[in-house]
């Protein structure tokens, strides 16, 4: 085996940082292998992406150290041009990497640029565009495609170079995740057909073992923490202690208390094995572990038949009713462009009704303004940055009460007050600036649930944060919903979904299709296949030793928040 | 080391800034006391940009938002007044020689002063000689209408330019100065 | 509030199937014959001619109507200023006074004033269609590579073209952060105070600026990767080079151009046409 990428006692410092990114790296990729790069964000798995691809040194300033060999040349004598035509980089975000003002124009991109005649870019679109199965969207604008079409625009716009590596940039962060798992299985196919070594970076494990990869090399505080088999990572405790998340149906046997051995392929649902006395151990678990009915609360908010189109023509939201109790987590799903943003807005009063009513507290809030809603139903977008206005804490966090005309004394306390619930006390005068992404979200999160609405609504709370963050990020509205606040998320993150809330309402093409607990959705076929949800692997694991799916997903859940509260 | 005039970067910043400029002269106007005169929020991203990104990108950004914006809204161009406000975004970028926003530097007088002598120059000059030369407007009709014009996008371009470039510089860091906590 | 830059709708007539550049050069040949002239005779000419080829594209007035509103309220109040303060600049520009009739005493409307007056409205009112068949008939993509194939400078085409791809995104942006702020008491209507609305405003703008930047640091990656301005020029997938029809067109509208500089200088051996004297 040909080694590709090679690091030999590599470090980096960016320019702004105080301390390296990077340290002391050594690592050998050879040709054709397919490999798993993880870790927590900040970790320095996306830094070793961007070295490989070149961003680092040449675009990003900073101190290095070391060698890095991308096809046995020095990568600091390249350039990232020169680069480009060896590795191919999938970023995270498909709309930003998608600059052509058409499907076409975009695969054509690297060979315009490459001044390659126009016949020969024509042939050749049409040509990987087949491999990828979207030559039926050549036409088409970036507004008509979902993210998983665009994320396969950006793949053919990379593979038309024909590069040795294809680097993938936490390629399941926006897509559902039926999506998600069309990717990993298209990114294996391409591996097999074209024999290209391929470098995922993502912190997904479970989605990304759908498809077999070679080797799992584990980042933690800029240095390699582990470079192994699956099998070998799994069967041992490291993620957990990196923070990174295990597969479930893994966690669920770690719960019950049953050893994961490597010899019994963990990696793979489908072929790992458990012997008679560890199912029996797991059916055991589950039943200790069932959950006691929760009662439901007050019906809080009623949606009745709400009707809302865009152009007059189509119909965005069709029919929708359902209620909200108070006191509840409930989580709405389904794919992407399924309705799921366009009935959040509607509740917040973005956009208007075509027909229907929304009641909050037996009453109708048809006639509020915008600002009256907001202090009934706050909406936190998903992107802080679009919410923060102010420069320091306080005032961004007091900004509505402002606006509300509330005395300057009872604002003061009011604010105090969200800031300790928040955590965010400490730093009440500080810059906005200098927050991390998570506290962040806290501050948007804070200037929303001061001005006490019944309702908050979050768009993907956790979209693409790291287990560590997403695991902050949910404790803390756990802890808010404890307090009472009622809370709706709209999310295509099963995980979040089924730990985290009470209940869940699938949208389809603008309907309801469903409405119920989480563990019953991702077990009915039906349903799942037409969200574009995915199935656990709870429920394969469930399969295997035999027992009902719901009631061992159940017990999971309830193992796994009262875990979560011990620790 | 600041970006070269013609980088990538560069590019990619005029062309995201005449998209931001014109999303802001299509949908923010705000009457000004003048009657028939809107307050135009938009001059203050140009010379934002141009302030970092230096004058060409400052120029393309008002130039080619303005006229995008004419197209959309009139079904035509104005040409005179679109020049204009190219060349009064030029003279904003002129602020980028001697200002660097990318390293925490906050706008001092020269920022000010290049985007009121722009202004100047678009509105007191440019727009009417041209108006005059392309459309035989009266001479005195297009003065005063040059120094409303003068007043109304020079200050709001020297106030939200510089709102903005305060708060970019704010949010800058220094070498070394990032720390995990 | 959504907008959609060059509405362009794939037609096959004749102006459709042009080349983008063939109808920028169209435009800017046919605006400047009007641009240079107040011979009433040569606008109408092109103003005509230019409703000819409305009707060639296909363009209906329900595309047009709000446009034509805006312009309709431009020209007529710059009909009332010019008069207002430059009763007398048609005589002027003219050469001779034929007094009609006066009012408020010092207003003496006269027909120089008059035809000067509705030479302009015509001038502005004859770009107006050229100006619509350039923006609904024109496929964006291809505009951008003809515009290089004039030798416009290749980034500053990507940079047009990136800014049409980016459009509708910042508009998506600006509506969801306008949005956020006004949930919050933002108050953006017309019955806030001045100072309060570009104060709100700016809070709006400030979000929409960062978030502006960091689409520009990844999208200015993401070409880099993909090799970007690594050569001294580029091709473009969309290119197509220009045939007969497009030479035609260019030729005809040269023609039109040339009339009205003959006009100009050789007949009437002035910009102003005066038939009063």
């Amino acid at each position: 085996m040909k080694p590709i990428i090679e690091f030999k006692d590599f470090s980096f410092q960016y320019f702004s940082q105080k301390n390296p990114t990077l340290k002391n790296i050594n690592l050998t990729i050879n040709q054709g292998e397919k490999v798993l790069i993880c870790g927590l964000s900040g970790s320095g798995k996306s830094t070793l992406g961007n070295c490989i691809n070149g961003l680092i040194p040449f675009v990003y300033e900073g101190e290095v150290s070391g060698q890095c060999i991308i096809d046995g040349k020095d990568q600091s004598k390249m350039s990232v041009p020169e680069l480009s035509k060896i590795v191919g980089t999938v970023l995270q975000d498909s709309d930003g990497q998608f600059v052509g003002l058409t499907v076409g124009e975009d695969i054509a991109f690297a060979m315009e640029n490459d001044c390659v005649d126009v016949k020969s870019m024509h042939d050749r679109v049409l040509d990987i565009s087949k491999k990828i199965c979207i030559e039926d969207l050549l036409e088409k604008v970036p507004g008509e495609l979902s993210g998983g079409q665009k994320q396969r625009v950006s793949l053919a716009g990379v593979m038309v170079d024909d590069v040795k590596i294809l680097l993938f940039d936490e390629p399941l962060a926006n897509l559902d995740p039926a999506t998600g798992k069309n990717t990993i299985e298209l990114i294996d196919e391409i591996s097999k057909e074209t024999g290209a070594t391929i470098v995922i970076i993502e912190h997904r494990i479970e989605d990304v073992l759908h498809r077999h990869v070679d080797r799992v090399i584990l980042f933690e505080d800029g240095e390699i923490k582990a470079d192994t088999t699956p099998d070998k990572l799994l069967a041992s405790n490291i993620l957990i202690e990196s923070g990174i998340r295990e597969p479930l149906y893994i966690s669920a046997c770690k719960f019950a208390d049953v050893s994961v051995k490597e010899e019994n392929f963990p990696s793979d649902i489908n072929k790992f094995t458990l012997n008679g006395l560890e199912k029996e151990n797991i059916k055991v678990w589950v039943k200790e572990n069932a959950p006691s009915q929760k009662e439901k609360g007050e019906v809080v908010l009623k949606l009745d038949n709400l009707n809302f189109s865009y152009d007059g023509l189509k119909p965005n939201v069709k029919d929708v009713s359902f209620e909200v109790y108070k006191g509840e987590m409930l989580a709405i799903v389904g794919k992407n462009g399924a309705g799921k943003s366009t009935i959040s807005k509607l509740l917040s009063g973005f956009l208007k009704l075509d027909s229907g009513n929304i009641y909050l507290n037996g009453k109708g809030i048809g006639g509020d303004t915008i600002f009256e809603r907001g202090q009934k139903i706050g909406l936190v977008l998903q992107n802080s940055n679009q919410m923060i206005c102010n420069t320091m804490i306080f005032d961004e966090v007091a900004y509505g009460l402002k606006n509300m005309k509330v005395p300057e004394t009872e604002i003061k306390e009011r604010v105090e007050e969200v800031l300790k619930v928040c955590g965010l006390y400490p730093f009440r005068n500080w810059p906005i600036s200098a927050l991390s992404y998570g506290q962040r979200k806290r501050v948007t999160i804070a200037s929303i649930i001061v001005m006490k609405p019944d309702i908050i609504i979050l768009d993907e709370p956790t979209a693409g944060q790291d287990f560590r963050h997403y695991t902050e990020i949910m404790n803390f509205l756990k802890s808010l919903n404890k307090l009472g606040q009622t809370i709706i998320m709209i999310t295509h993150d099963m995980h979040l979904m089924l730990e985290y809330c009470d209940r869940c309402v699938t949208i389809l093409d603008g309907e309801k299709i469903f409405d119920g607990s989480c563990a019953e959705v991702l077990v009915n076929d039906d349903i799942v296949e037409k969200a574009n949800l995915k199935k656990t692997s709870l429920y394969m694991l469930a399969e295997m030793v035999d027992e009902d799916p719901i009631a061992l997903t159940e017990s999971y859940i309830n193992a796994e928040r009262r875990n979560r509260n011990e620790g | 080391m600041k970006k070269s005039l013609f980088s990538t970067k560069t590019i990619v910043a005029t062309s995201l800034g005449a998209a931001l400029f014109l999303v802001l002269f299509m949908f923010v106007k705000i009457p000004s006391p003048v009657p028939e005169t809107n307050i135009q929020i938009a001059y203050g991203i140009s010379a934002f940009f141009g302030a970092l990104f230096g004058p060409i990108c400052g120029g393309l950004i008002a130039f080619v938002g303005h006229a995008l914006n004419d197209l959309v809204a009139y079904g035509s161009a104005w040409w005179s007044w679109i020049i204009a406000s190219g060349v009064a975004g030029i003279f904003a970028g002129f602020a980028y020689f001697k200002l660097d926003l990318e390293k925490g530097q906050k706008p001092g007088a020269s920022f000010f002063v290049w985007n009121l002598v722009g202004h100047a120059v678009a509105w007191l000059l440019v727009a009417p000689v041209l108006d005059i030369v392309m459309y035989g407007e009266p001479v005195n009709l297009v003065f005063v209408q040059g120094v409303t014009a003068f007043l109304i996008n020079g200050i709001t371009a020297a106030i939200v330019g510089g709102i903005l470039a305060v708060a970019y510089a704010s949010t800058r860091t220094t070498k070394g100065s990032l720390d995990k906590e | 509030m959504k907008v959609k830059l060059f509405s362009y709708n794939q037609l096959d007539t004749f102006v459709h199937r042009l080349s983008g550049v063939t109808k920028l050069i169209c435009f800017l040949l046919l605006t400047s014959a009007v641009m240079f002239t107040y011979d009433l005779r040569v606008i109408v000419c092109v103003f005509l001619f230019s409703l000819v080829m409305v009707k060639v594209a296909q363009i209906s007035l329900k595309q047009v109507k709000p446009m034509l509103i805006y312009v309709s309220i431009f020209l007529l109040l710059n009909f009332i200023l010019t008069f207002i303060f430059a009763p007398g600049h048609g005589p002027e520009l003219y050469g001779s006074r034929h007094e009609l009739f006066s009012f408020f005493g010092n207003y003496i409307v006269t027909k120089e004033q008059l035809l000067y007056q509705f030479t302009k409205i015509m001038k502005y009112l004859s770009a107006i269609p050229l100006g619509f068949i350039f923006f609904l008939t024109t496929n964006p993509s291809e505009f951008a590579s003809s515009l290089n194939n004039i030798k416009v400078p290749y980034k500053a085409c990507t940079s047009l073209s990136l800014t049409l791809r980016y459009f509708p995104d910042i508009q998506k942006d600006f509506n969801d952060v306008s949005f956020a702020q006004q949930a919050r008491g933002l108050d953006n209507s017309e019955k806030a105070p001045m100072k309060d609305r570009i104060i709100n405003t700016t809070k709006i703008i400030i979000p929409l600026i960062f978030s502006t930047l960091d689409r520009v640091e990844l999208i200015t990656n993401a070409m880099d990767l993909r090799g970007y301005a690594k050569k001294p020029k580029r091709t473009w997938y969309s290119f197509r080079a220009l045939n007969k029809e497009d030479y035609l067109s260019i030729a005809v509208s040269a023609v039109i151009f040339a009339i009205s500089l003959f006009m100009r200088f050789v007949v009437v051996k002035s910009m102003y046409y005066n038939p009063f004297i």
